[in-house]
């Protein structure tokens, strides 16, 4: 490998940026496939779908082995509202291998105590999330039923285009949700990628239960449904 | 896993840079119950040193020694290590599965 296409690489791994490394394990030829130019790629369809199930695969071409070593960001979960729900979430996000902060300005809410193994952020979404920078591999999920609390989150996370962006709520609380964000200029194909009510329909009833819902929601739209580009972050 | 794979990349571009030679391993093909996934690295350096997975550590000493000779030549190499393999058994990937590794030097 080229030590400049290893530097582009780390450099597009730690920028929260996919791609992928096309070795032709024959010949030794390399080349390095940024996310944003994977459309315009001769093997477009095979990088797609290795990036999409990110995982790195051996594959043939015109008879000749091929290996992608595919480069996905790491996806995070960010859940806004240290409340019940996410007391169970916190655990199970962990132990399916994703990254979860729990975002609320709530100090009663927000205590270690509650949340012993989370990283846990007591302060305001719009205070946090500039410097977190929310991108196409990350899930915003919110919990507080609180406009003032929720509401910046989930702008911040349908700017980003997050493959995920849910909130809780009742279809009554969803459509005022769903008034605000017009007033703010948000388009109907903008708001239409927020799942509410929140979580699969698996008729869950405790909040362990509406975990595991939110937690396979998440799972679905990050493996089943392809997202949307692989640019990374503006 | 992943995060630090990426880390094992960002050290070997670090090893090269302070001008040492450093070849990558990597995991091409599984078969059988393989102790790491498909995409796994390994690196190393001209002195031995190496960081990193390939099996559950039963094969790299076979894979440290076979990047001496592809830092030496600069030639990337494939590698199978398994239980149908003499060498590889004596590697001992006793797990029972198969893998193939492909190792390539950064120049």
């Amino acid at each position: 490998m080229r030590l400049e296409l290893l530097s582009i690489l780390n450099a597009e791994r730690a920028a929260r940026r996919a791609c992928v490394l096309v070795t032709d394990t024959e010949n030794g030829e390399q080349r390095l496939v940024k996310g944003a130019e994977i459309a315009a790629d001769p093997l477009a369809e095979q990088l797609d779908s290795a990036l999409r199930a990110g995982k790195s695969a051996t594959i043939e071409v015109a008879g000749r082995q091929v290996f992608l070593t595919v480069q996905v960001p790491p996806v995070r979960i960010v859940a806004i509202g240290a409340v019940h729900i996410t007391q169970a979430l916190a655990p199970m996000a962990r132990l399916a291998g994703f990254d979860l902060t729990i975002i609320d300005p709530r100090t009663a809410f927000a205590t270690p105590e509650r949340f012993p193994h989370g990283s846990l952020i007591a302060d305001w979404p719009q205070n946090v999330l500039p410097d977190f920078a929310p991108d196409r591999y990350t899930a915003i999920a919110c919990f507080t039923h609180d406009p003032k609390i929720d509401d910046p989150a989930l702008e911040a996370g349908l700017w980003a285009e997050c493959f995920y962006v849910g909130a809780l709520g009742s279809r009554k609380t969803h459509g005022k949700r769903v008034e605000r964000l017009k007033e703010k200029g948000f388009l109907d194909s903008q708001i239409a990628r927020i799942r509410a009510p929140i979580g699969l329909d698996i008729g869950a009833v405790s909040p362990q239960e509406i975990a595991v819902s939110v937690l396979g929601e998440i799972i679905l739209a990050l493996r089943k449904k392809p997202l949307r580009d692989y640019g990374g972050a503006a | 896993m992943l995060a630090a794979d990426d880390d094992i990349l960002a050290r070997a571009e670090d090893w090269r840079k302070a001008g040492k030679g450093v070849a990558i391993a990597t995991v091409t093909e599984t078969w059988g119950s393989a102790p790491r996934p498909v995409g796994s690295h390994l690196v190393i350096d001209d002195e031995g040193h190496f960081l990193g997975s390939v099996s559950g550590g039963c094969v790299e000493g076979e894979v440290v020694t076979e990047a001496m000779d592809v830092i030496a030549d600069g030639k990337a190499r494939t590698f199978e290590f398994g239980v149908q393999d003499e060498t590889a058994w004596r590697a001992g990937l006793s797990c029972g599965g198969r893998i193939r590794v492909y190792v390539e030097k950064v120049v």
